[in-house]
């Protein structure tokens, strides 16, 4: 401020502060500029507070490049790397092709398609938690309803499925199914309704019906919503924790990690929070292509979630 | 195959055949009721998949601890004991289960009303006030709907623990503020375009201030997209873990999530009460989900696919 006296006597030092905040207030007249100001502070400071810092805390606290080599190093990391990209992969592709074919069903007319609709989505409704701890003891190889049921009902001894790297990560795969079709089943839903009739109708009359429909009608109207859809659920993916977290636990012998349940663990089982940070890190070269692919198309697509 | 491209077959017959039309006519039937072999099958799979979890749920909660242990795939001598259990805290790990229980519902709320005034006050300034630059605050919130929120978790522990605000509910619901707002905003913008903005400039010429308008016009127009994105926050806290078990870890600060990890770990699980502080714990989210069913899918997919 002592400097401003001295810049009043200069006479066009005043003018770019008015016309700073001239832009800024652009056509809002007088306390209206104020109103605004006030109703966008909450969000920015939400922003900055828990984003924004939390986001270069963050970076700062793996931005040292000896981290990497013991994250590389170690075995298990190793093991996660594999676990991730399996799990993203068959997760992601799996969940939306099954969401893609059973939004074409649930299209049909009738009172029966609603009412399995309805009970269809129900576990998007049940929460996460009592969700995968009901999948883990089910999928108990002792005494899990599952392997109780195989034996029962079909005389099979089932394997003790957690217990074993490829078939629990199986199992983790197929609880995120269970948790999260149903809720990209619903965003395609909409998405197919969204196709004017006329666009069938027209279709019919030049022959196209039943496969041919579905491949040169609906999925082509389909496809960007595919396309941003399986963007979003990648990277939704990467970052689950919830799900091995209790399906399997990370376990047998911390073999079915994901980097995020492995960045938690290295964080506080192992008290190493800058090991936790770094093995998350490693995920950004993925991550922040992604992500910038994504908020390009979100933003021109008009698609929204 | 739906209903449409059955009733369509037909036509595709004529062009393709010049059988008698009684052969095509029993083709069709066969062909009709193949698909729907077919359909009830694919439902009867679904239906099994779909609650077979769900019932193992149930099942568990409906036994006796002993039985848990057992190769039965119904419950042996069904009771409602377990939820008794629950309700009158009867069991050393369930002492403080109303507590957590109310620290969730608290949590919830607090949630829900915060992610519905942050993100429609900041999409009126956005949408109805059209501040300039108002881009960077919806690039902003497209940018934190983008990061998993995992991948936070540990910079964001270190940072509560230095505020002081470990086992305080205040550092949970700051956490799911700052998830949820995002798509609040997405979604309160998308729908605001859809009520004309001269509602607003009449009211502005009327002298009627900000204020005035975002209460009384703004938000009672707003009312459907309020509900589906309010719902959407209330399930987003109630399905949350991850930021509840590192930010609470006092026995009466955390919540039932928390609580029911806990047990999980513990070594004799007592999975009957367990399954049965489960389903009580997720009956609030599905009444919620199925009284705004219609609501939140309208809002999840608003403006779903443009053309």
């Amino acid at each position: 401020m002592t400097a401003a006296t001295v810049l009043d006597v200069d006479r066009p030092a005043p003018r770019p502060r008015r016309s700073f905040w001239r832009y800024w207030r652009g056509n809002l007249k007088g306390s209206e500029f104020t109103w605004a100001l006030a109703f966008s502070v909450p969000y920015i400071a939400v922003f900055l507070a828990f984003v924004a810092y939390p986001v270069s805390y963050g970076l700062w606290m793996g931005s040292d490049p000896a981290l990497y080599s013991d994250v590389f190093s170690d075995v298990i990391y190793q093991d996660t790397v594999v676990n991730t990209l399996i799990f993203v992969a068959l997760g992601v592709n799996l969940k939306l092709f099954l969401a893609l074919l059973l939004s074409g069903v649930f299209m049909r007319p009738g009172w029966v398609t609603k009412v399995m609709l309805m009970l269809f989505v129900l576990p998007w409704a049940v929460p996460q938690l009592p969700a995968f701890i009901s999948l883990h003891w089910m999928l108990n190889g002792e005494w899990g309803l599952l392997n109780n049921a195989l034996w029962i009902l079909g005389g099979i001894e089932g394997p003790s499925w957690l217990n074993e790297r490829w078939t629990a990560l199986g199992c983790a795969i197929a609880s995120h199914l269970w948790k999260w079709t149903p809720f990209w089943t619903v965003i395609l839903l909409a998405g197919r309704m969204s196709i004017p009739q006329d666009i069938y109708d027209a279709a019919k009359v030049d022959g196209a019906t039943g496969l041919n429909r579905f491949l040169f009608v609906t999925f082509p109207l389909l496809a960007n919503l595919y396309l941003v859809l399986t963007l979003l659920a990648t990277i939704f993916l990467l970052g689950d924790f919830n799900t091995v977290f209790f399906v399997t636990g990370g376990g047998p012998n911390n073999e079915t990690h994901l980097l995020a349940t492995l960045g938690i663990r290295n964080a506080f089982d192992l008290a190493r929070p800058d090991l936790g940070v770094a093995v998350v890190m490693t995920a950004l070269p993925v991550l922040i292509p992604l992500v910038i692919i994504l908020m390009r198309k979100l933003k021109t697509a008009e698609v929204q979630l | 195959m739906s209903m449409r491209s059955i009733a369509a077959a037909p036509p595709l017959a004529v062009a393709g055949t010049s059988g008698s039309a009684g052969r095509m006519r029993r083709a069709a039937r066969r062909r009709r009721q193949a698909s729907n072999t077919a359909l009830v099958l694919l439902y009867a799979v679904m239906l099994v998949w779909t609650f077979t979890p769900i019932y193992n749920m149930v099942m568990i909660a409906l036994e006796h601890e002993g039985d848990v242990y057992g190769s039965s795939i119904v419950p042996v001598q069904p009771s409602l004991d377990s939820f008794w259990v629950v309700f009158s805290q009867g069991y050393w790990y369930l002492e403080h289960f109303w507590d957590q229980f109310g620290n969730s519902a608290y949590i919830a709320g607090m949630v829900t009303f915060l992610v519905l005034l942050i993100g429609s006050l900041t999409s009126f300034t956005v949408g109805r006030m059209r501040i300039r630059n108002g881009w960077l605050l919806t690039n902003a919130a497209l940018l934190t709907y983008v990061i998993p929120a995992s991948f936070l978790a540990i910079p964001f522990y270190l940072i509560m623990n230095r505020y002081g605000l470990a086992n305080n509910p205040w550092s949970v619901i700051a956490a799911l503020v700052t998830f949820a707002t995002p798509y609040a905003i997405f979604i309160f913008q998308e729908y605001g375009r859809s009520i004309p903005i001269e509602l607003d400039e009449s009211a502005r010429i009327d002298g009627a201030s900000p204020l005035h308008i975002y209460l009384h016009i703004y938000l009672p127009l707003m009312a459907p997209a309020l509900v589906a994105v309010g719902t959407y926050a209330l399930l987003l806290a109630w399905n949350e873990y991850l930021y509840q078990f590192l930010l609470l870890s006092d026995k009466r600060s955390m919540t039932v999530p928390v609580a029911l990890a806990q047990f999980l770990n513990s070594d004799v699980a007592p999975w009957n009460y367990m399954m049965a502080t489960a389903i009580i714990y997720a009956l609030p989210p599905i009444a919620t989900y199925y009284a705004f069913r219609h609501r939140m899918s309208s809002g999840l997919t608003m403006g779903g696919v443009k053309g």
